[in-house]
């Protein structure tokens, strides 16, 4: 399905991403360590969320009616925490402190610890269950507002991810859109080496679910996706996002050795250099 | 407090004294929970027949969620609901509950303080003839280690329909642990259980039982036992686990110097690991514990498997006995 964005929104859209990269960097930068890849790679399909599809209200995280976002790969907190500052749910300079003592901003995402963090996450597999039970309650009590949960690829060998799979078909949650971040690397290796995940599309679709396969760093395709979805009665919808491990980075991008390796303050300036962030 | 005989006489003048499940009384208490408050609800795993859910099921079937076989999901999606200000009750049998979805419980549940209710039915040996893979005596031990959480064992029918009131007021998660196999009702028709509150039928000068779940019933007999042969042993309920209510376990202890504990669970973990840490900090004294133990359980009846394990009231007295002739 083909739509047609203006062309203002597209490239607002990606400068936002380009600016969320470049926090994502600094911020591991000063932490020396953590997920820079994974980071990346969901930047695009994130801020297509967070700046233009999700209803939310940074200074009100509790409002009611928002819509909630579940980072089951809760490894790419640098995501969440670019884009909840980009957002104006907190300061940016708070983003110096990940990993720190004392620091709201934990390595993997802490819900008791920082306001717009739906709930903790970083132990594989669990997002997608929590995002139906949220999806539940939010049809019992008649609210439109959707539930949209990011999971990685290799995310999806937690056998749990696909009993969560069978509970959204099974109670029909429409209101759940699933992203899963096919950058196809996982620790290890390249998946298809460690273990394998194809045939993705066809395997939720057998599940009951909307499949929708886009290149997850296309703007427009992205939310075209997001708008199918939302769309889509009766079965809940997952957007296989075909996207590159490390995007926006040349000397990243595909390189499994970059997964939890934050970059050092060589890479970092370089970094900068390519997304147009010269020596700020 | 009446005696033990009068209590048993009162049984059988009393319907509501008459030996029954822990799980039915939970069956019987969640409906009610339910029909008073409508954020109540219910998930189960495919065992909802056997862990008293469907009564509620049956009721309010929009409030109630099969998750199917899948206890991992089932602990996700109840936390899930918990997000949106539901108060889920989550239920299987104990050994699924805790030990196939542990982590989940982890991460998803008491990391977070999610105001999750995870009730568990069958654990312990006199799940009987399924066996040890359904028996689960080590729920307890998973469950205390667990930051944020709160440990229930309710002794009778009475005592659970409590808990389950006390725990929806409660905001927080909490785990409860339920049993497969009648038990004879031991608590007063006006007792009124809090959580962290111990309840103390009688404090020993010469020996006291720490007990929890279908063990309160037994040490009481025990009691009765030992006081026919001159033994002054006192026998206190500790439904909660966790928080452990310290005072009562000191002042057991200063009585009689010495204390049993009394749990159809590992001796490694639960009750009794949970009063011997706390003495030997605090105020040590001797401790014996009666449990099961570090050993799987069996197929059997469950009288029988409560003999072979050494959980009987006579296995009680003789503990008590021996320790206090070499003292």
């Amino acid at each position: 399905m083909s739509q047609v964005y203006a062309s203002k929104d597209i490239a607002f859209l990606k400068e936002q991403a380009k600016a969320v990269r470049i926090e994502i960097l600094k911020m591991l930068t000063e932490a020396g360590s953590g997920h820079t890849g994974g980071s990346l790679s969901a930047t695009d399909v994130a801020t297509a969320l967070y700046f233009s599809r999700m209803r939310h209200n940074p200074k009100d995280p509790a409002w009611k009616e928002r819509d909630r976002f579940i980072l089951s790969k809760g490894h790419a907190a640098p995501l969440l925490y670019a884009v909840l500052a980009l957002s104006g749910y907190f300061d940016k300079s708070l983003l110096n402190t990940l990993r720190k003592i004392g620091s709201p901003l934990q390595g993997h995402p802490c819900s008791k610890l920082l306001p717009g963090v739906e709930i903790s996450t970083g132990s594989l597999g669990q997002g997608l269950s929590i995002a139906n039970g949220i999806a539940m309650g939010l049809k019992m009590d008649g609210m439109n507002s959707r539930v949209y949960c990011i999971l990685g690829d290799g995310e999806t060998q937690e056998g749990q991810v696909w009993e969560a799979a069978m509970t959204a078909a099974h109670y029909r949650l429409d209101n759940v859109c699933a992203i899963i971040d096919n950058n196809g690397l996982q620790i290890d290796g390249p998946c298809c080496d460690v273990m394998a995940l194809e045939p993705i599309t066809e395997k939720w679709d057998a599940f009951g679910w909307h499949v929708i396969d886009i290149d997850g760093h296309d703007m427009e395709a992205i939310l075209g996706a997001l708008d199918e979805a939302e769309g889509i009665k009766g079965k809940p919808a997952m957007i296989v996002a075909r996207t590159v491990k490390g995007k926006g980075v040349s000397f990243f991008e595909g390189k499994v050795q970059y997964h939890g390796m934050a970059p050092t303050q060589e890479e970092l300036k370089k970094a900068l250099e390519e997304l147009g962030e010269n020596g700020k | 407090m009446g005696s033990r005989e009068e209590s048993q006489k009162s049984a059988s003048q009393n319907s509501e004294r008459k030996p029954a499940a822990t799980r039915d009384a939970y069956g019987d208490a969640l409906l009610e929970l339910g029909k008073k408050r409508k954020e109540v609800v219910v998930l189960d795993a495919d065992l909802s027949g056997s862990t008293k859910t469907a009564k509620f099921a049956k009721v309010f079937p929009e409030r109630f969620f099969n998750i199917g076989i899948s206890e991992q999901d089932l602990i996700g999606t109840a936390g899930g609901l918990a997000l949106t200000g539901k108060l889920p009750f989550a239920s299987t049998f104990a050994v699924f509950e805790t030990g196939r979805a542990w982590e989940q419980i982890r991460q998803t549940i008491s990391y977070s303080s999610l105001n999750v209710k995870l009730v568990a039915t069958h654990s312990g040996i006199t799940v009987a003839e399924d066996g040890a893979s359904h028996q689960a005596i080590e729920d307890i031990a998973l469950m205390r280690v667990l930051p944020n959480m709160t440990v229930i064992v309710p002794a009778d029918g009475i005592e659970t329909k409590q808990v389950i009131e006390a725990i929806a007021d409660f905001y927080g998660p909490v785990y409860v642990r339920l049993g497969r196999s009648r038990v004879p009702v031991v608590m007063p028709d006006d007792y009124k259980f809090a959580i962290g509150k111990a309840y103390k039928f009688h404090v020993g000068k010469d020996a006291n039982i720490i007990a929890a779940g279908i063990m309160v019933s037994t040490s009481l007999d025990a009691m009765e036992l030992l006081k026919k042969e001159g033994i002054d042993a006192g026998v206190i309920n500790m439904p909660t686990v966790k928080p452990l209510d310290h005072d009562a376990v000191i002042e057991a202890a200063k009585a009689s110097g010495f204390i049993v504990t009394a749990e159809e669970h590992s001796v490694i973990g639960g009750l009794g690991g949970a009063v011997c840490e706390f003495l030997a900090e605090n105020y040590p004294v001797a401790v014996k514990r009666i449990g099961i133990k570090d050993t799987f359980g069996c197929s059997g009846p469950s009288d029988e498997l409560i003999k072979l394990y050494g959980l009987t009231a006579e296995d009680i007295v003789k503990t008590i006995k021996e320790a206090l002739k070499k003292s």
